[in-house]
């Protein structure tokens, strides 16, 4: 994935000049997950800049780059580290088209490798996804497939309006491979995918979630569940439909996310999915997620994590018998 | 290359241990220090020397800038703006950051300097939207290059200096001019917004008003730094003092970093001392913090009056060309006041408008929504009947 995404940016760039990487090592290092290694060298300081490290800083600048028509590319090391760029995120970033009556655009894209697994210290692990799905003018996608790094990205960055692009760390060094032969669809921002079709019950997920639902579905076969997996990739705009129609079909459902539930993505999904499958569904809608803790530290994380088996007991209880 | 070699004033390392190997940053400019009074040209030899044409267009600025002031401040009391941050006493800051730019420079203003966004040519009805309450922005901010007006602190800073930085990149001339406070000096993104400015010599000038007071907390409560001027100096750029309410002296430094920036000298911060002769807006008590005494002295430190008395004292204005002056602001006031008793009636359907440049699913759902809301309740008072007691 991380081949992908590196892929994205440079083709990105090669085509559009007003396209420009900019973050807290970015140039020369590449950045600490290598995903512009090579950007700097190939386009120069000024495509691919390192800048100071300084969260609101690199996003506000990005803010007045976007303003004189550039398209920016602002990488966030981490998760956590993010949080001092909110401010720019949330009054500005947001709100610009809508402050400005339409006038001016905000074509930026902010990368943030999120979310645990990596055996990561602390504020290297957060699924920060609410907090962006909660502001009004951000797009929020994630991509679980190499081909969704690549086709996503690409999508982000051509986007009017700005993208919140998290990048699962642990699907990085996924064993898939990029070529550039590897079909890869640059599509609007806003369709959830079928990753796996099934009759009994659907899994809905996104980001480093969706291996781990595809594996609990493959497990599932032997008890004789026929799990359909619905990847989101985009949680704004949010695919009510592809859902929709799954459950309806499938007439059960269960949300699976890493960040915490209390007030996560899954409560949002899970009301939109019983307000409009109300009389299709035979279960109530189960959420799986991480539990309602700080993330926890690398050793305890394995814990914390929904895994295939959590994913399996949720699974179970939607042999939901009504108590009477 | 590494540089090796330690700081002289350690001395010498003593025999067989290690010397530290320091990296020392960019060499520092000797002149980034501000001066130790503000900046003067009125009361100095500077003030017979200054431009009488510059300063005719000046005072013209100042006096529509005031009436500009004491109108929308009573615009305010009549209800027709939901609040308004009065600049009075600090117009010669307005006034001259816009004179000081180029059509092609932008303005990054915060939300007490609709006068500067007036002063550099925004119809000053679109320019009181935001105050008034129908839109956040009413104007295009592509058209003067002027700013949305930023009313979070400082945050317009780090915009002004990416602004500044593509432009350069892009091979464009042009400066960005960012407004802020004193107390927004405190804020993080003051700093960051300085520090990228410097380290990428963005062709930008940073210019503090300082009124003495953010709300109701003194400059004292808010930095002890010798004066705002002096944080330029951490970050490599020169820092300038200069007195707020003297009009020659605001343009000619301002005037000075903005062709420091221009030609590619890099950023500059200024700090004008000046004072907010009013509360912080029409709906603060400043008795609370502040001593009458003060207020009086700064009002007789009048922007408006020491600018007129020096055009005077060297001939270049007369009771004539001043009642000739002041009529023209009385009507700028009188449009002002006129366009402004209109009731805006903003479209509802606007709310969904421009929040995403394609609007999604879960907002067409919302815009059908309200339609219907709308429709139901047209249809309501259109029917007959409205109003029986049923």
């Amino acid at each position: 994935m991380a081949q992908a995404l590196q892929r994205a940016l440079r083709d990105a760039m090669a085509e559009d000049p007003s396209v420009h990487v900019l973050g807290e090592d970015v140039g020369t290092l590449g950045g600490v997950f290598r995903i512009t290694d090579g950007l700097a060298k190939e386009f120069g300081d000024d495509r691919c800049t390192d800048t100071p490290l300084a969260e609101a800083g690199i996003l506000g600048a990005a803010v007045g780059m976007a303003m004189y028509g550039l398209r920016p590319v602002v990488e966030m090391q981490f998760d956590a580290f993010a949080y001092p760029s909110f401010e720019q995120l949330v009054s500005h970033v947001a709100k610009m088209r809508n402050r400005t009556g339409g006038a001016m655009r905000m074509p930026l894209t902010v990368r943030i490798p999120y979310g645990g697994g990596i055996g990561g210290v602390e504020h290297h692990s957060d699924s920060s996804e609410a907090y962006y799905m909660a502001t009004p003018g951000l797009h929020v996608v994630t991509p679980a497939t190499v081909e969704d790094a690549y086709g996503l990205l690409r999508a982000a960055i051509a986007s009017d309006d700005p993208v919140v692009f998290l990048e699962p760390k642990r699907l990085y060094w996924s064993k898939a491979r990029w070529s550039p032969e590897t079909p890869a669809v640059v599509g609007p921002i806003g369709r959830a995918l079928v990753r796996r079709s099934g009759s009994s019950a659907t899994l809905i997920t996104y980001g480093p979630s969706v291996p781990v639902c595809l594996e609990a579905a493959e497990a599932a076969r032997d008890e004789g569940w026929d799990l359909e997996v619905v990847d989101l990739r985009s949680l704004v705009p949010f695919d009510d439909e592809t859902v929709v129609r799954s459950v309806k079909r499938t007439g059960r459902a269960v949300v699976v996310h890493e960040a915490a539930g209390f007030g996560g993505p899954g409560g949002e999904i899970a009301a939109r999915v019983s307000e409009r499958c109300f009389h299709h569904l035979e279960a109530p809608v189960l959420r799986v997620a991480g539990f309602d803790i700080p993330y926890p530290p690398p050793m305890l994380e394995r814990h914390h994590l929904p895994g295939v088996d959590r994913v399996l007991d949720a699974v179970a209880r939607l042999q939901w018998e009504a108590e009477s | 290359m590494k540089n090796s070699r330690a700081p002289s004033r350690i001395g010498p390392a003593p025999a067989g241990r290690p010397v530290p190997p320091y990296r020392r940053g960019s060499p520092a400019a000797a002149t980034l220090l501000p001066e130790e009074r503000p900046f003067r040209v009125f009361g100095t030899p500077a003030e017979a020397a200054a431009d009488p044409v510059l300063l005719l267009r000046l005072y013209g600025g100042l006096v529509r800038g005031r009436r500009f002031n004491t109108q929308a401040t009573a615009l305010a009391r009549q209800g027709r703006l939901a609040v308004y941050p009065s600049s009075t006493g600090q117009e010669a800051c307005e006034v001259a950051a816009a004179a000081v730019l180029a059509e092609r420079d932008w303005l990054f203003p915060s939300y007490r300097d609709s006068l500067a966004v007036v002063a550099r040519g925004v119809d000053p009805v679109e320019a009181l939207t935001l105050l008034r309450g129908d839109r956040h922005t009413g104007y295009d901010p592509y058209r003067h290059r002027v700013a949305p007006l930023s009313t979070p602190l400082a945050t317009q800073l780090p915009h002004a200096v990416g602004l500044a930085h593509a432009a350069r990149l892009k091979g464009d001339d042009v400066v960005a001019l960012a407004l802020v406070g004193d107390g927004g000096t405190s804020e993080g993104d003051f700093h960051e917004a300085m520090n990228f400015a410097a380290v990428w010599r963005a062709p930008v000038v940073f210019l503090v008003q300082n009124n003495g007071f953010a709300i109701s907390v003194p400059l004292a409560k808010q930095s002890v730094a010798p004066t705002l001027a002096h944080k330029a100096v951490g970050y490599g750029m020169p820092g300038r003092l200069v007195d707020g309410n003297d009009v020659a002296a605001v343009h000619t430094v301002l005037a000075g970093a903005v062709e420091r920036a221009r030609s590619g000298g890099g950023p500059t911060l200024v700090e004008a001392v000046t004072y907010r002769v009013e509360a912080h807006t029409n709906a603060d008590d400043a008795t609370r913090y502040r001593e009458d005494d003060e207020v009086a002295a700064w009002r007789a430190y009048d922007p408006v009056n020491l600018l007129e008395g020096a055009l005077r004292d060297r001939g270049l204005l007369d009771d004539e060309a001043a009642a000739r002056v002041a009529g023209e602001a009385e009507e700028m006031a009188a449009r002002l006041r006129e366009r402004m008793s209109a009731d805006p009636v903003p479209d509802p359907m606007e709310l969904f408008g421009h929040v995403y440049a394609e609007r999604t699913g879960q907002l067409e759902e919302q815009a059908r929504g309200l339609r219907a809301e709308l429709d139901a309740s047209a249809d309501a008072a259109a029917a007959p009947g409205r109003g029986d007691a049923r």
